[in-house]
């Protein structure tokens, strides 16, 4: 026992019990006061608590998916659609984000003005204003005005636009898909196995190699050879317009293309400020050396500039992909079936297991940040400056 | 490249001046500059002139003799379909979408409140005003309790119930709460989070990583959902009450995380220092570590509440109508089929000036914090 001046209830080691003690006291309290009354509501109500509603049959439609969806699909398996459909979306909105965020952010640190002027603006207006209204301006403004089935848009006859959605041609893989796919499959294998011998071969002994001329004349050459011996891959099956709908290829549905139309184009506001202050934060020095050492303007940007700027833009990068995942539950508004959408709305509803349903709805964005933070964490590690 | 001998370069063209070398120097520097410079120029001419004439030129803002008479109330027969804006349907509307459902002989008291919040927040803002205290004072103390017997009434006024409030009034009511109520409580969290006191720090670190790492709409079907079914049976917790502790919640783990950040770059020694003269825990935190903390961190508080006020038009999923979800129900109405861009683009033009207000106030804030730090350092 350590000699104290203090009394023994101002003792701060004491007082730190005391709180914690009381703090637990009150977390068991809550959680019995909460727990008894959900009991008893729920036995009101007469909603049994358990997991087994996941094989129950859900029977309710969902539009579309990736998967194939049964008529008779349990709960469980929508709930597997609905985080198919999340990542769906997730995944396309993810790419329109960063493609556009780079192109705004380095835009807004051009030289010219008129283009300076055109990325601010992007930015500045998409930054102030909610992203829901964004997309419903895209479902119900935008999407709604497009033309009838009857008065589709039609690009070249292969690509057709209505208010039912965007129509593609589905891809169909003939019989020597197979062979065609190893041959290619070999011949990229082999290009990645030459990069990283020509990235050593140079760090140890400074010696160039022609890369891209050899991978682009391995590849092409793999290409001609699996067309000879296997013939054409794939036939692409178009969309045509038969009776009162398109018959043959896919269609990516109006909510679908609202959606990451929105997501992206929003997020690419965001991304393009990380991209801009990641440049910012090259250190004009950097550009001075290299222009010093004798280096072209590409390599310049390729060897110096996007390696410092890709440190600083990265952890906030991530940061956006993980909001694009989160903020893909907005498509509840336009009713897009998605993982928040299909199982914290529809199944909650249908089988009024509320404390299951948002408990896996949550895990389920939790797990998915976890995954995300860690890669950043990763990243931040394998990136930071190695200081003296 | 160059002989081994030392060679005496050309000195650099001087730098012409004038209208017509400037022009050509960020214009048209090289063929791709010059290429970026038309395509620009041209996207604009193709924009520009069609938005100016729809929302402008060919718009329709004047109601037809009639109606000013008030023979009859304008429907959306008055635009006609000329490739104008119809601004005579936000017109139309315009009560509907401030104040929601409101009572009409009673939407005088929300102009009060709104009245009110101008003056306090005004004189908080302004920069020749005195006495900024008593009007954070009243902001933060008076108003919020002003503001809510104002609209809920009781004590001598009409009881108007939750359900009724709706619009930009609701977006206010909403934002306000969050405001006023996630900063203080996303401080406490930090604090909590930075305690000595292990189980503490760790409670918290759960709470605010599991707000932080699910969308808000989960946040908000959970308060919706599960508050009812964890409180004794009979107990009715309004709708508008289960978003707010949402909301409230959200922006508080949100604000906690930034705090957080200010709390870590304060240096150890100002701990010490505060101890050593004697200061307990809230004093060392109160006096000390704070406001140094917090001034370092208000832009991201700012940049927080910004994005705060924006999602809060996701209530409208819980089936509140805040201004976004009014202004859909408005886009419904009967009378005024097929204008919803008109209301989209006067809802996004509302949210975005409300936003860019904030985000100049917040850079205006951060210039004179900048400015007082140097002011006392010299």
């Amino acid at each position: 026992m350590e000699m104290t001046l203090t009394r023994w209830w101002n003792n701060k080691r004491f007082r730190h019990l005391l709180i914690q003690v009381i703090l637990v006291g009150f977390i068991l309290a809550g959680f019995f006061f909460f727990s008894t009354n959900t009991i008893v509501n729920l036995r009101r109500l007469g909603v049994p608590v358990g997991l087994d509603f996941l094989s129950n049959v859900a029977g309710f439609p969902v539009a579309t998916s990736l998967i194939p969806i049964p008529v008779d699909a349990s709960n469980g398996y929508l709930l597997l659609v609905g985080i198919i459909n999340t990542f769906t979306v997730s995944i396309i909105s993810v790419v329109i984000a960063t493609v556009v965020g780079f192109i705004v952010g380095i835009a807004r640190l051009s030289p010219n003005p008129l283009f300076t002027l055109l990325a601010t603006t992007y930015v500045e207006s998409l930054r102030n204003i909610p992203l829901l209204l964004f997309i419903v301006f895209w479902y119900f403004g935008v999407l709604a005005s497009l033309p009838a089935l009857r008065q589709s848009l039609s690009f070249g006859d292969v690509l057709f636009l209505n208010q039912r959605g965007l129509f593609l041609p589905r891809p169909i893989a003939l019989p020597g898909s197979t062979g065609f796919l190893l041959i290619m499959a070999i011949a990229i294998l082999g290009v990645i196995a030459l990069a990283v011998w020509v990235r050593r071969r140079q760090a140890l002994t400074g010696r160039l190699f022609p890369f891209w001329s050899t991978a682009g004349g391995t590849l092409l050459g793999a290409l001609v050879l699996a067309l000879l011996v296997f013939g054409r891959p794939l036939h692409l099956e178009y969309p045509q317009l038969q009776g009162f709908n398109f018959q043959g290829g896919f269609v990516i549905l109006p909510e679908l293309l609202a959606l990451c139309a929105a997501l992206g184009l929003y997020h690419a506001a965001y991304i393009a400020e990380n991209v801009r202050s990641g440049f910012l934060s090259i250190g004009k020095g950097q550009w001075e050396a290299a222009t010093s050492l004798g280096l072209r303007r590409g390599a310049i940007l390729r060897l110096i500039a996007i390696p410092q700027a890709m440190r600083v833009i990265v952890p906030p990068l991530s940061n956006q992909f993980l909001n694009v995942v989160k903020n893909s539950t907005l498509a509840v508004a336009i009713g897009y079936p998605e993982m928040v959408s299909i199982f914290a709305g529809t199944v909650l509803n249908q089988t009024g297991r509320a404390i299951e349903c948002i408990f896996i709805t949550m895990l389920f964005y939790l797990i998915v940040s976890l995954v995300i933070t860690s890669f950043t964490n990763w990243y931040n590690r394998r990136v930071q400056v190695v200081e003296r | 490249m160059s002989s081994a001998s030392v060679t005496t370069l050309p000195l650099p063209a001087p730098r012409k001046s004038g209208l017509l070398p400037w022009l050509r120097r960020r214009f048209f520097s090289s063929f791709g500059n010059g290429l970026l410079t038309v395509l620009s120029a041209a996207l604009l001419a193709w924009v520009i002139p069609p938005l100016v004439n729809w929302a402008f030129v060919q718009a329709h803002f004047a109601y037809p003799p009639d109606v000013l008479s008030g023979l009859r109330n304008p429907t959306g027969a008055d635009c006609p379909k000329d490739g104008g804006a119809c601004w005579i349907y936000i017109r139309a509307h315009l009560g509907q979408f401030f104040y929601g459902f409101y009572p009409s002989a009673e939407r005088w008291r929300v102009d009060l409140d709104f009245l009110l919040m101008a003056i306090g927040i005004g004189g908080l803002i302004a920069e020749r005003v005195r006495g900024k205290k008593y009007f954070a004072i009243f902001l933060f103390g008076i108003f919020p309790f002003l503001a809510f017997w104002l609209l809920y009434g009781g004590f001598g006024l009409r009881v108007v119930p939750t359900a009724q409030w709706g619009g930009l009034l609701l977006t206010f009511v909403v934002g306000g709460v969050a405001i006023v109520l996630g900063p203080p409580l996303g401080i406490l969290l930090a604090l909590g989070r930075r305690s000595s006191m292990p189980l503490l720090a760790t409670c918290t670190a759960v709470l605010i990583e599991i707000v932080r790492g699910v969308p808000l709409i989960t946040i908000l079907f959970m308060t919706n959902v599960m508050l009812p079914l964890f409180l004794p049976p009979g107990m009715n917790v309004d709708v508008l009450l289960r978003v707010l502790v949402g909301i409230v919640l959200f922006t508080a783990a949100y604000i906690a995380e930034v705090v957080r950040g200010g709390l870590q770059a304060i240096p150890r020694g100002q701990y010490e220092a505060a101890q050593s003269v004697g200061l307990n825990y809230w004093g060392m935190m109160g006096l000390v570590v704070l406001p140094q903390a917090l001034r370092i961190t208000l832009p991201g508080i700012m940049n927080t509440l910004i994005n705060l006020f924006q999602d809060t038009s996701l209530v409208s999923i819980i089936g509140l109508y805040d201004f976004l979800n009014i202004i859909r129900v408005g886009n419904k109405d009967p009378n005024w089929l097929g204008y919803q861009i008109e209301g989209f683009v006067f809802a996004g033009f509302v949210y975005w000036v409300i936003g860019f207000l904030m985000s100049r106030y917040s850079a205006r804030l951060e210039k004179r914090l900048d400015r007082d730090r140097h002011a006392r350092k010299a």
